[in-house]
């Protein structure tokens, strides 16, 4: 049936969120991503949610831990500061409660308080974590409001399927864009029974959520017993299932399934490709004029597309190796993505890094000049 | 002279919870409480009702004990 | 004779409680969970635990949990109660919890007048990690990183926190209560009932500052743990109702 509407990403992704199914929604007033909480503050509880401002990211982070823990969907929208107030209560809701939420952040120019225009350098936050101890969020890139509107949908139903928080990588630019966009259709979802939600004991063994280990009714008070084996370390996995090394073989194991099944990308030109150029984002939408302009020149240049950002898309990066002489990489940071790309390609072809920083946006032009000399190519366009 | 009347009680320790923290001891009114040699498994000497003839089942033991380890008190009124 | 007394549901009865010997917070704990007992509502509560021995050891009570990171279950149950407003959502908090890294999650929930209840157990100081300075610990007293005993110079003041929270708009009824003897046990659990008839009747926020105490963090034995509170520390944290607010 579709639904086609004109907003900016910002109060396209709480739209894109209402519809599937969110019902609490918490945010501190945060440029560039202030928009998300106008917008849900008034079409959430039309929805039948919860709108709430919290009065600092920290404590945002914290209520969506306990709107989750009580098995509701729920989101928040913040930029690189907020973001990195959060990463405890990220790496918590990860690693050991294992509750679901949706987190957008739209990057702007960091360091610190950085300023205001888009940046990518949040990717290795958003991808490695700056929280505590070992853990991964989904990570999501959208390039176009539409494409952001359906990552939103997918992140909420993964985010529920694997009991992990999901962060969507929007940036300034991206934020502010306006355009048309179809909301579509709810995913189709297999419906996801939270039986750890935390919602008052009544007909059930009660539930004990946010620590690590056997949660779940009257067995729940083996806990006790080797808690302080547990805190030092000496209780042991292959002795007993709820020790916390127990605990965090289970989580490795969720990683690498979600790496197996869930990996995103996309491709265009990379059948002959002897370049390939990998971007995420604002970066990947802005330089395909550059990529086209090149090609219509007869240069063999192809686009990679990271969709997920986590699990990243390793193996399809790695098997492209194999065929393309040349990787360039560009994105609005002094090189994240390309640590995760020169992995991939395992030193096979080089790793070119087309870098741009403190809010400056990659131009087509130049990114052009560079994917002209790296295939070697003259040009006789006076624009060059 | 009149005869007044009196409550008597009893308890029942759960001797495992039992840490010989010593709260009910000093809290009881007529004394009837006092720390046994037995120790539990954990090694912590328990608590017994050595007079449970003068025990007047007023709670306070339960109500001080930090480890639920008094579980249940009765009393009855003696007239 | 007449059974007048016998261990509660709503309290985790299976296994013994990790606390020290004489801690506080095992009398805290059974008289939560005697309330909710009284009140029927085992079924229909949803606890939020800070960080402290108190949630260390985590199954303390027999019903939905939620454990919480640092200072920060004000924030979660102001989700869990805005979400599922029929239920009687509390949290239980340390001082140090609540007063040192909690202070703007604590105020906002207040001043918001979120409709749970919040529990401090404030013992002076940060138990778990070994007995030290807290914000709530007194004048005078040593502990471990106050080796010379707490000096306002240098330390700065207790913190009466319950007495600013008082002040708020949203907070309704806040008591302070002790745990030192019978009596005032029994004044406590009279508190935290009441607290929690505040939560039901949906005037706003409650709390219960709960005085426990600590014989391993203050190097004292049980006896002597409930002496100092009743004579130094009460001093700085007079017991009773700070505010009722008419309904």
């Amino acid at each position: 049936m579709g639904q086609k509407l004109f907003m900016n990403c910002n109060r396209a992704i709480v739209e894109a969120a209402i519809q599937a199914g969110c019902r609490f929604f918490t945010g501190y007033p945060f440029t560039p991503a202030t928009e998300c909480l106008e917008q849900a503050s008034h079409r959430l509880p039309a929805a039948g949610g919860v709108y709430l401002q919290a009065e600092s990211e920290v404590s945002g982070i914290n209520m969506l831990m306990g709107a989750a823990t009580a098995g509701f969907r729920c989101m928040t929208a913040t930029s690189g500061a907020g973001f990195a107030l959060m990463q405890e209560g990220v790496s918590h809701m990860a690693g050991i409660a294992e509750v679901p939420c949706v987190i957008v952040n739209v990057m702007r120019g960091g360091p610190g308080f950085g300023n205001l225009a888009p940046t990518q350098s949040d990717y290795r936050l958003a991808t490695r974590g700056g929280g505590p101890g070992d853990y991964r969020c989904l990570a999501f890139g959208p390039a176009t409001v539409q494409e952001a509107v359906e990552l939103t949908k997918l992140a909420f139903a993964l985010a529920d399927r694997y009991r992990t928080p999901a962060i969507i990588l929007s940036d300034q630019m991206l934020a502010e864009t306006t355009e048309a966009f179809d909301l579509g259709d709810p995913l189709p979802e297999e419906p996801v029974e939270k039986w750890w939600a935390t919602t008052g004991c009544k007909g059930r063994e009660p539930i004990y959520m946010g620590r690590p280990g056997k949660i779940y009714g009257p067995e729940a008070e083996y806990l006790s017993g080797n808690l302080t084996l547990n805190l030092i370390g000496l209780a042991r996995a292959d002795r007993d299932p709820d020790t916390f090394e127990a605990h965090m073989l289970r989580l490795a194991e969720k990683y690498r399934r979600i790496e197996a099944e869930e990996v995103r990308a996309e491709t265009l030109y990379l059948d002959d490709a002897e370049l390939a150029v990998v971007a995420f984002g604002t970066s990947a939408r802005l330089i395909r004029p550059a990529i086209e302009h090149a090609r219509s020149e007869g240069g063999r240049v192809g686009l990679f597309g990271p969709i997920t950002l986590w699990p990243f898309p390793s193996r399809l990066i790695a098997d492209a190796s194999k065929r393309v002489r040349e990787v360039l990489v560009v994105e609005m940071s002094m090189g994240q993505l390309v640590d995760d790309v020169r992995l991939a390609v395992n030193g096979r072809v080089p790793v070119h890094l087309f870098s741009t920083l403190g809010g400056v946006v990659p131009r087509p032009e130049t990114v052009g000049r560079e994917i002209r000399q790296i295939l070697g190519l003259v040009t006789t366009d006076s624009r060059a | 002279m009149a005869k007044t009347a009196r409550a008597h009680g009893t308890i029942v320790i759960a001797p495992e919870r039992c840490k010989g923290c010593d709260l009910c001891v000093h809290f009881c009114p007529p004394q009837v409480l006092r720390l046994s040699h037995r120790r539990n498994s954990l090694n912590h000497r328990v608590v017994e009702l050595f007079d449970e003839e003068h025990c007047t089942g007023c709670e306070i033991c339960a109500k001080v004990c930090p480890d639920m380890a008094i579980v249940e008190v009765y009393r009855e009124v003696i007239r | 004779m007449d059974q007048v007394f016998k261990q509660t549901t709503s309290a985790a009865l299976k296994s013994r409680y990790d606390y020290c010997a004489g801690c506080g917070h095992g009398i805290a704990v059974r008289l939560v969970a005697e309330v909710i007992d009284e009140l029927g509502l085992r079924g229909q509560t949803v606890g939020v635990l800070g960080v402290g021995c108190y949630s260390t050891n985590p199954v303390t009570f027999n019903f939905d949990c939620q454990f919480a990171l640092h200072g920060r279950a004000p924030a979660m149950a102001t989700a869990v109660k805005r979400l599922l407003p029929d239920r009687l959502v509390f949290t239980m908090q340390g001082d140090g919890d609540l007063a040192a890294i909690g202070t703007t999650e604590i105020v906002h929930a207040a001043t918001r007048g979120e409709r749970f209840t919040v529990l401090m157990l404030n013992n002076s100081n940060f138990g778990e990690t070994g007995g030290h300075m807290a914000p709530t610990t007194v004048i005078g007293q040593r502990t471990p990183s106050t080796p010379n005993g707490r000096d306002p110079e240098i330390h700065g003041y207790p913190t009466r926190i319950t007495e600013m929270l008082a002040l708020l708009d949203g907070a309704k009824y806040v008591a302070r209560v002790a745990l030192d003897k019978p009596a005032n046990i029994m004044r406590a659990k009279g508190a935290i009932k009441k607290a929690f008839e505040i939560q039901l009747s949906g005037q706003g926020f409650s709390m219960v500052e709960v005085l426990t105490a600590c014989p391993s963090g203050w190097r004292l034995m049980p006896v002597e743990s409930l002496k100092w509170m009743s004579e130094v520390q009460m001093k700085t944290y007079p017991i009773g109702e700070l505010k009722v607010a008419a309904s």
